[in-house]
């Protein structure tokens, strides 16, 4: 039972800190003012130094922004968010951008070695298990805040011609990429907050992988809120051409606060003929406290367009932390033969509420989706699975599987199951699965007559529902995500 | 009283001039509902995939008092003849939304009173509740009120509605149709929606299943080819009773059955299933929202879709948990099988679950005929066009099989073959 001892010596280890991420970090910041108008705007843009026609770019989301309501079909309920009680540009204070490892903050790098992101390179193999060999290292851009404080390994990858850098330089270095795929899956004026975070992102990654490049190392983005009252949205691009790949890790977290911090994220992915991304998510923001007080806003835009024929887009995702989600990692199957994937893990506990799925969008004839979604509910929590599969006219011979599983642990969460399926198009097969149950009484008293506690026995056979997710995940990410599981869970049984 | 305006009500505004003359204070808050909310658009959740621009353009008015009798004698004989048990059952008839004791037969075992005597609108549809219900409340014309004591057997009773229009749509009917079993009743109630032309039906029916009883309720939807129905059912079941649904969506050119079921106490069971057989540019809608709101009740819904030409089927189902109703068993699923490129279906089964001691599973597939199937059928010497047909048959049959009133199963599948020659057209 090695994954039992493992969780559980995590949570010894733990103590009574049951969010041990809630620390605030005390270094310089550089706030703009509270509120959002133009001149924020043209302030960010100023900051970041970028060029007219991103600024514009910001300033025609933003006007888009204010004709738009915040959408309320999702099942979470939350008191309306002053969008003009938010600072949307908030930057630990630094000369002119860090050139290197040492020109960052140290009370910053201390807060990711707290957070045991593997900043350093070369503390980078340390936490790799003695006798599996070589393995490839993590090439990290850690968000702060509003911006990208430190990219790792820059050098390596620049050699296998891989762009990956701050998505504000990328803006000033290489402005014909960004120029012509920003924005191109997931438009301005797509939602409410995609619209809000074009007119205002600060920072985020910008990947670029060139014909034939199988990236050399996995990719990796940490994102973390430390100042209060600050807003983040972050930006990500990852453009991957022919015949290339890559596979990109993302990370969160954010001190306990008794407010609430909005973050939302738009994140677009592009994958040209035979190119595949692999995306994977630990979103462990802070969740609030037990009464439900503070905690992370989480609405998020995540899109893939598969624009190649036979490209592959695959998201993981891990969701254990926010106060709400709001989130719909997708994918648009244009190309021919194209390929999506949606493996997800969502618990939510105490007072937080969840609503996330998938949207498969079948343009192109062969495409086939896969959508495996695993939801967790204990406390009182609420937790809904919504997805979309959509079928169009030409998608002849798409396929579709979907699996959503659901468990309740205790009579006071709720599990919701919201699937829409479309099917246009008589030569496609869609299958679509889901139940919902509780921990089986004769699972726990197979693991209990065998010495395990309660709290263990639940946590070994959460993991064993959550299998077919955490199998899809990098090694690194899976073991942390066991531990997210076992922790979010905590207190939720007996 | 407010008038409505076209331009803000949408469909509403067909009905502004009957909607302005209502009497009756149960009739005028349906009213205000209305202008408050309109009649859905697909904005609504759920209307999202049925819009109701079938309805048309032209301002609908009440049915005439007076019904060409031939006609409807012809329809009743239609029906009669598809089924040779159906002749010697009783029987309610409505032409138009309105009693034609002409041509009824009354049954001893049933008490039967009319809307129009007793102007009874039911506890259980509630007009704020869903705007079509409101509708029927503002301008329900009338209903059978159906009871049956406690322990009666009351064997089966047919309840044909009838629907004479023309060419374009010029009048609707609201009939308002009440079920109560007593405790231990048992009926078998067959719901024909027949008629010819262009019309628009909208009935409500309010069931209570007392405790230990068990309605079977069969509803055939064969309306008018140019007909918009659009039903609603309110079924409230006691501890260990049993209410057994089953619709059938064949003729019409916009028709959606919509059951709200309630399991109430413990130990009651719900089975809401349903086939529709569509082609041309049919729309058919089953939407069902089943509520466990007590521990230890069961919910089966098996829903299948067989779509032809540019027809669209739709199906909505909910199952709801509430958190008192542990043990709750439910399943629900829902196929659909297309056979022309231009067919298209819209599923959203939905599982709302508040208890954790439960068991809910819901599925949906889609596809087109299997071709392995049809070598397979065509290699034994089987034509085409017969070989399709059998498949066809296959899908559905283990659907219809969950009709148990032999005499209702019967007539679905012989209205079934009769839409069956559509096959040939896609």
């Amino acid at each position: 039972m090695p994954v039992a001892t493992e969780t559980k010596e995590a949570v010894e280890k733990l103590g009574q800190s049951t969010y041990k991420w809630g620390f605030e970090t005390d270094i310089e910041m550089d706030l703009a003012p509270k509120g959002l108008n133009e001149d924020i705007i043209r302030l960010i843009s100023s900051r970041k130094e970028e060029p007219g026609w991103m600024l514009e770019w910001r300033l025609a989301a933003f006007r888009t922004w204010q004709s738009m309501e915040d959408p309320k079909w999702a099942k979470v309920s939350y008191p309306p968010i002053d969008y003009q009680d938010i600072h949307y540009y908030a930057a630990p204070r630094s000369k002119a951008g860090p050139k290197s490892l040492d020109e960052v903050d140290p009370a910053l790098l201390k807060t990711y070695e707290k957070l045991g992101i593997p900043l350093h390179e070369q503390a980078l193999l340390a936490g790799v298990e003695p006798g599996e060999g070589e393995r490839l290292p993590v090439a990290v851009d850690a968000v702060f805040d509003s911006v990208s404080v430190a990219t790792t390994f820059r050098k390596t990858l620049a050699e296998a011609g891989v762009i990956f850098c701050p998505i504000s330089e990328a803006i000033r270095e290489h402005p014909d990429l960004v120029r012509r795929y920003l924005g191109s899956v997931v438009p301005a004026g797509d939602n409410f907050y995609s619209a809000l975070n074009s007119a205002v992102f600060t920072d985020g990654s910008f990947v670029y992988v060139p014909k034939g490049v199988r990236c050399p190392m996995e990719l990796s983005t940490y994102f973390r809120i430390n100042a209060r009252n600050t807003g983040q949205f972050e930006r990500t691009l990852i453009v991957v051409e022919e015949g290339a790949s890559v596979s990109y890790l993302e990370g969160c977290t954010a001190p306990m606060r008794d407010e609430n911090q909005l973050h939302a994220a738009v994140v677009e992915l592009v994958a040209m003929d035979d190119a595949s991304i692999k995306y994977s998510t630990v979103q462990n923001w802070y969740p609030g406290d037990e009464e439900g007080r503070g905690g992370i806003y989480n609405f998020v835009t995540k899109r893939g367009a598969c624009r190649g024929a036979r490209s592959k887009i695959s998201w993981t995702q891990v969701e254990t932390g926010s106060a709400i989600t709001w989130k719909y990692p997708s994918c648009i199957l244009q190309g021919e033969g194209s390929v999506g994937e949606f493996y997800s893990v969502a618990v939510t506990n105490n007072c937080q509420q969840a609503d996330t799925g998938t949207k498969m969008i079948h343009l192109g004839r062969n495409t086939r989706s896969t959508i495996i979604a695993k939801t967790i509910s204990a406390g009182r929590s609420d937790s809904t699975y919504r997805g979309l599969v959509r079928v169009q006219p030409k998608a002849s011979g798409a396929r579709n599987f979907t699996q959503c599983d659901s468990l309740l642990i205790g009579d006071k969460c709720g599990a919701h199951t919201v699937p829409y399926i479309e099917c246009r198009n008589m030569a496609a097969r869609v299958e679509h699965e889901a139940t919902t149950s509780k921990i089986s009484e004769d699972q726990l008293f197979y693991c209990r007559q065998r010495g395990l506690s309660e709290e263990d026995a639940v946590g070994l056979i959460v993991n064993g529902f959550c299998r077919d997710v955490l199998k899809e995940l990098p090694m690194e990410f899976a073991v942390e995500a066991q531990k997210l599981l076992q922790i979010s869970l905590e207190g939720s049984v007996g | 009283m407010n008038t409505i305006s076209p331009d803000r009500s949408g469909p509403l505004a067909l009905f502004s001039q009957r909607l302005e003359g209502v009497a009756g204070a149960e009739r005028q808050q349906a009213v205000a509902a209305l202008q408050r909310v309109g009649l859905p658009s697909r904005r609504v959740e759920a209307w999202k995939y049925t819009a109701l621009r079938a309805l048309g353009q032209t301002s609908l008015a009440a049915p005439a008092a007076t019904y060409d009798v031939m006609a409807a004698r012809a329809v009743l004989d239609d029906v009669l003849a598809a089924q040779d048990t159906l002749a010697g059952l009783p029987r309610l008839v409505f032409v138009n939304g309105r009693h034609a004791p002409e041509l009824s037969v009354l049954s001893e075992a049933i008490k039967v009173t009319f809307f129009v005597d007793t102007l009874r609108f039911g506890t259980a549809a509630a007009p704020d509740r869903d705007p079509l219900v409101a509708l029927n409340t503002a301008l329900a014309e009338d209903g059978a009120q159906m009871q049956v004591e406690a322990g009666v057997d009351a064997g089966a009773l047919l309840l044909l509605s009838i629907g004479l229009g023309g060419q374009d749509s010029t009048f609707s009917f609201h009939p308002r149709h009440a079920v109560v079993l007593e405790a231990g009743a048992r009926l078998a109630l067959l719901c024909v929606q027949a008629g010819q032309g262009a019309y628009f039906h909208n009935p409500v029916t309010d069931i209570s299943v007392g405790n230990g009883a068990a309605l079977e309720h069969v509803t055939l939807q064969l309306e008018g080819d140019a007909a918009v129905s659009l039903g609603t059912v309110y079924a409230n079941v006691a501890g260990e009773g049993v209410y057994d649904s089953f619709a059938l969506g064949v003729d019409g050119l916009l028709l959606r059955h919509e059951v709200h079921a309630r399991l109430g106490a413990s130990r009651a069971a719900v089975h809401v299933n349903g086939v529709q057989r569509l082609g041309a540019t049919q729309v058919g809608d089953m939407t069902s929202v089943i509520t466990h709101a007590a521990p230890d009740c069961i919910s089966r819904q098996t829903v299948r879709n067989v779509l032809d030409g540019h027809a669209r089927g739709v199906f909505q189902g909910k199952v709801l948990v509430e958190q008192i109703a542990q043990k709750t068993d439910g399943y629900q699923m829902n196929q659909a099988l297309l056979l022309s490129p231009d067919a298209e279906i819209d599923a959203k089964p939905e599982l709302e679950i508040y208890a954790d001691d439960v068991r809910c599973s819901h599925g949906a597939t889609v596809g087109a005929l299997d071709d392995e199937q049809l070598f397979y059928l065509r290699s034994r010497g089987v034509p085409e066009a017969q070989a399709r047909q059998m498949l066809i048959e296959a899908f559905l049959d283990e659907t219809l099989a969950l009709i148990a009133h032999e005499g209702a199963q019967a007539l679905c599948r012989a209205m079934l073959a009769r839409k069956g020659g559509v096959g040939a057209s896609a």
